[in-house]
């Protein structure tokens, strides 16, 4: 016999527990599930586009009915849980039904707070919870003109629109001098409230209802100044208050919510909790992300898989009225410890205020223009160093450079039609209707759903600013530390720990170690952690070939029609006739289709199968070639000038000196693909201020710049420091290419790894600390002489030749 | 139902995690080895836009191809939702090490 789960509240945390545990173990429990309300499982937060009349209530369901038939979860509908039998484990319910439980999971969501004044009983009062009272609200709304909403904050604002957007004049009572005081700050609050009035809405601030007057129904609203006003509809939007009545009758520990562990488990060992009725680590939250996060621990925990905790969340908000942007998210007022960075723009009708403390972001809040919301919600979250960047930071990242989409882009503005993800194609719209019609509320998701933002991420800010206007609030549920993939929950500084410290020595027993719920992981976290161990432990050669991409595999990079591209290395970007005349004769031999000047200062050789591979390979080697790597994580090209040797204005042999580089880092496996150049004098040529290493020749010796990027998002780069010699130069070289290789993480180019870090952190291990520098050149150099040796020699000699011939031709 | 076996090698020379070609008349089939040595075998031909199946990442009974990383069911050819397609799939048999293919795609899947 399976054990039983009985869930009261078939809201949105409970069957998001619930949809959690089907994914990892769906033949745990036998699952039933209790709901007051009379339908299937439904997305609250999209209540106030209903009531704006921009959704429909069929739009916003979640759970159908045969979702819980197809799932064998037994759902009573519109049923009341109305005790916990804690002695006899089971739950009994308003209409009789009983169901003995093994484990039970509280989900019933928070109460409205319903203020104490006379005649707030009669008949027109309502709250904003569900969809009764927004069936209520349309109903009045098309009998009646006045509406009061008392309570001006994020519900009650949207509740005000959304009966306006009905045709009702609407007046919002508030007891402060500021709406959203707990989101918004002054000249934020003051910009809200003016668009708020320019739309129509009524304010009456500082205003304290003393009882609602009628007979039948509402009539007027009176407050303790005396002064009255005409009402037909009143909504009480003031707060919540944790639905805690029933764990309290059963004598469950409660304070102002019922009491849980990072286990989500209250003082009842069999009794778990989740959502807004749960109050952890003394917070209470009433947003869908905390939620969201609590019941994937729940359900793991329900699982029995015994891993995760809940840590609690940070949360930002947004504001669900269309046309009408803010943001606000952690501390926002700060204190004397910390710097307030300021931008306003009145006629634009643009606010922005940081809270910084030592060069991290404390909490932010934004009115008008939002876009960087998310991102400035992730630099908080992530706790990254914005030093490098502060002075440009409240003009948002378009100003740090990018070269895909700029300035102009307002995802609000956008059509449908306009692309968003380059790389496959996906449109606005389609985003957009993935996550409608799929009902999904994560960045992953949508990547599943759409392929969006699930190739080269440039455009994940795009993506997640879509996601933030189409599903309003707070829809992120990524928790503090990212985890490496859906694999694991541990993240990519997790697993390096522990490879350090634990001395693991493959993939296999990471996994096993650290709790992997698949067997062989993914295409994410195994090329990662492949990655780690070959890092730390270079002498081992542990390099496990099935956890590489193709690439990496063949050598060669593959094409969309499966043929491969081959480019040889040309040190420095310098060649020979000899070489060309290799280059040439392999590419007539092998009836190449195509050859090309790459954008690395060397030449390509397209369209080969991978079958030729080897013998191509060895007829460039003969020629004294070696692979390029054009194809791996790895040291790519150093691109050069012709330096002081030709040209007039060149101060040092910038061409000498990238071949040196080359010859010293070629071969290295990396975190990701990595760049150098050296160019010979200030107007650089070679082009060396966008590269992960860039020298720039000076008549006095060497500019060391580090982080450039030029792709996808270009980043010029940050001056390290100047030196004297080519030997310093190859040092620092050495010794930074160590430092990156050994922190960041698997797929993080130089640029977001210093971005992450801080370039203090790089000055301070290559600069400040001479010896630490010399230390990890030494490790780069040691593991060198592991990484040396021409993969395409060895393959053409024979070896992996597996990779390269059929297993068997047939006819 | 007609099948045609033929041997096509032994589990050994496909590596753990895995995958060599076979090439047939009708086109190339992917036999793939999990980390439990079982063998299956794909047309190589990825539902999506054709990426070779046997270059891919094994992990499980999927593999990810190694275009647009797509996952594909070993067992089934059956693409992973949300992506939707399937590349046909060929039965196997072990008779001891020896591999045993049949050229017969199994029933139910266009891509054959
Ligand atoms: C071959 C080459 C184009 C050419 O014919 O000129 C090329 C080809 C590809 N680039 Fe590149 N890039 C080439 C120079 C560049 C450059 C220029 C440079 O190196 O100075 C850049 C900008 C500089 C930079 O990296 O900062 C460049 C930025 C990218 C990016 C964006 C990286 C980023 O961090 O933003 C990608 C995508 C990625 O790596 O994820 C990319 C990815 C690719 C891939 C590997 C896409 C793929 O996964 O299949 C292309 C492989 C084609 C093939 O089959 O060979 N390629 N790529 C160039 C190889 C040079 C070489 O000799 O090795
Ligand atoms: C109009 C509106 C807009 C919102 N906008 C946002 C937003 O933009 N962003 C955001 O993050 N959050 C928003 N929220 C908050 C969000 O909806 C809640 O945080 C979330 O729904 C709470 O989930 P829950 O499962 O804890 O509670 P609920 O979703 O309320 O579910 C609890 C369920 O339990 C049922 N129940 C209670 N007691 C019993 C019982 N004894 N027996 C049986 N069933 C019972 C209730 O009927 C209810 O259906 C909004 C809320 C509202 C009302
Ligand atoms: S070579 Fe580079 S720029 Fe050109 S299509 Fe490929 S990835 Fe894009
Ligand atoms: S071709 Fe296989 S995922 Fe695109």
């Amino acid at each position: 016999m399976k054990d039983k789960l009985v869930v009261i509240g078939n809201g949105m945390a409970g069957i998001r527990t619930v949809e959690e545990l089907l994914k990892i173990d769906p033949l745990a429990y036998d699952i039933t599930v209790f709901g007051a309300e009379p339908y299937g499982n439904y997305n609250r937060i999209m209540l106030s586009p209903v009531l704006a009349g921009d959704k429909t209530i069929d739009e916003i369901m979640l759970n159908d009915e045969q979702w819980y038939v197809d799932n064998g979860v037994k759902l009573h509908k519109g049923v009341e849980v109305t005790s916990i039998d804690r002695v006899n484990r089971k739950v009994i319910a308003a209409d009789g039904t009983e169901e003995p439980y093994d484990r039970l999971l509280i989900a019933t969501g928070s109460d409205p707070f319903i203020i104490p004044v006379p005649g707030n009983d009669l008949e027109g009062v309502i709250a904003f919870r569900d969809i009764k009272d927004v069936d209520t609200m349309m109903a009045a709304a098309k009998k009646h003109k006045h509406a009061v909403v008392i309570g001006g904050g994020l519900l009650g604002l949207e509740a005000a629109n959304g009966l306006m957007e009905q045709g009702m004049s609407v007046t919002v009572v508030h007891l402060m001098d500021k709406l959203m005081e707990r989101q918004m700050d002054g000249p934020a609050a003051a910009m809200l409230k003016e668009s708020l009035e320019e739309r129509g809405l009524h304010f009456l601030m500082e205003a304290q209802t003393e009882s609602i007057i009628g007979k039948d129904r509402v009539e007027k609203v009176r407050f303790k100044d005396g002064s009255e006003i005409y009402a037909d509809l009143v909504v009480m939007a003031v707060g919540i208050k944790p639905n805690i009545k029933l764990a309290k009758e059963a004598g469950i520990h409660c304070e102002r919510g019922i009491v849980v562990n990072d286990t989500l488990q209250t003082y009842d060992p069999t009794i778990y909790s989740v959502g807004e009725c749960v109050q952890h680590r003394g917070v209470a939250y009433g947003l869908v992300a905390p939620l969201f996060e609590m019941a994937k621990v729940c359900a793991n925990h329900l699982a029995r898989m015994g891993i995760g905790r809940y840590e609690g969340t940070m949360t930002s908000t947004k504001l669900k009225v269309t046309g009408i942007d803010l943001f606000s998210a952690g501390d926002f007022i700060g204190d004397a410890s910390t710097d307030e960075l300021v931008f306003q723009d009145k006629a634009r009708g643009v606010y922005r205020k940081i809270i910084v403390k030592d060069n991290k972001i404390q909490g932010a809040v934004m009115y008008g223009d939002t876009i960087d919301g998310t991102w400035y919600f992730d630099l908080m979250r992530d706790e990254t160093d914005i030093s490098e960047f502060r002075e440009n930071l409240l003009f948002g990242q378009a100003h740090l450079g990018d070269s895909g989409h700029g300035d102009d882009n307002r995802v609000a503005a956008m059509s449908d039609n306009t692309e968003i993800c380059g790389c496959n194609g996906v449109t606005k719209g389609e985003i957009v209707k993935a996550i409608t019609v799929n009902k999904i509320f994560t960045l992953d998701e949508v990547r599943a759903h759409t392929k969006a933002s699930s190739s080269c991420g440039s455009c994940t800010g795009l993506v997640e600013s879509i996601m933030s206007h189409t599903l309003g609030g707070d829809y992120s549920t990524a928790p503090h530390l990212k985890p490496m993939c859906g694999c694991t929950d541990k993240s990519h500084d997790d697993v390096r720990a522990a490879i350090g410290a634990q001395g693991y020595k493959s993939i296999h027993t990471v996994m096993e170690a650290m709790a992997w719920k698949t067997p062989d992981g993914c295409s994410k976290c195994r090329p990662a952690i492949n990655y780690y161990l070959v890092c730390k432990f270079p002498e081992l050669n542990l390099d496990d070939s099935q956890s590489r991409f193709i690439n990496e595999r063949a050598h060669a990079n593959i094409q969309g029609d499966g043929t491969y591209s081959v480019i040889p290395r040309m040190w420095g970007g310098m060649t020979t006739p000899q070489e060309l005349r290799a280059v040439a004769d392999a590419a007539e031999k092998y009836n190449v289709d195509t050859v090309h000047v790459t954008g690395g200062q060397r030449i390509g050789l397209y369209g080969l199968k991978k079958e030729e591979l080897p013998a191509i390979w060895d007829d460039l080697n003969k020629a004294g070639m070696v692979s390029g790597h054009a194809y791996g994580k790895a040291l790519r090209t150093v691109k050069t000038c012709v330096g002081k040797e030709w040209c007039r204005f060149g101060t040092q042999d910038s061409t000498g000196l990238g071949i040196k580089l080359e010859k010293m880092s070629w071969g290295s496996w990396m975190p990701h693909k990595f760049k150098m150049a050296a160019s010979g004098c200030p107007r650089n040529c070679a082009e060396a201020t966008i590269k992960d290493y860039g020298v720039v020749c000076v008549d006095s010796g060497y500019e060391i710049h580090v982080g450039g990027n030029g792709g996808i998002k270009v980043r010029a780069t940050d001056l390290l420091c100047n030196v004297k010699t080519e030997e310093e130069v190859l040092e620092y070289s050495a010794a930074y290419i160590q430092l990156y290789r050994e922190e960041a993480h698997y797929l993080e180019r130089t640029a977001p790894w210093i971005e992450r870090m801080g370039l203090a952190h790089i000055k301070e291990a290559l600069i400040d600390n001479p010896e630490k520098r010399k230390e990890l050149a030494e490790r780069f150099n040691f593991s060198q002489t592991f990484m040396q040796d021409d993969p395409w020699e060895e393959r053409a000699k024979g070896g992996e030749a597996h990779e390269f011939t059929p297993l068997k031709v047939i006819g | 139902m007609m099948s045609n076996w033929v041997e096509v090698g032994t589990l050994n020379d496909i590596p753990k995690l895995g995958a060599r070609v076979v090439k047939a008349p009708e086109g190339d089939i992917a036999v793939f080895r999990t980390a439990d040595d079982k063998v299956f075998a794909l047309r190589d031909k990825c539902p999506h836009k054709g990426g070779q199946l046997s270059q891919g990442i094994v992990m499980g009974y999927r593999v990810a191809c190694p275009l647009h990383d797509w996952k594909i069911g070993l067992d089934n050819g059956i693409a992973l939702a949300p992506d939707e397609g399937c590349a046909a799939s060929f039965p196997i048999k072990m008779e001891g090490n020896k591999i045993m293919l049949s050229l017969v795609p199994e029933d139910g899947c266009p891509n054959k």
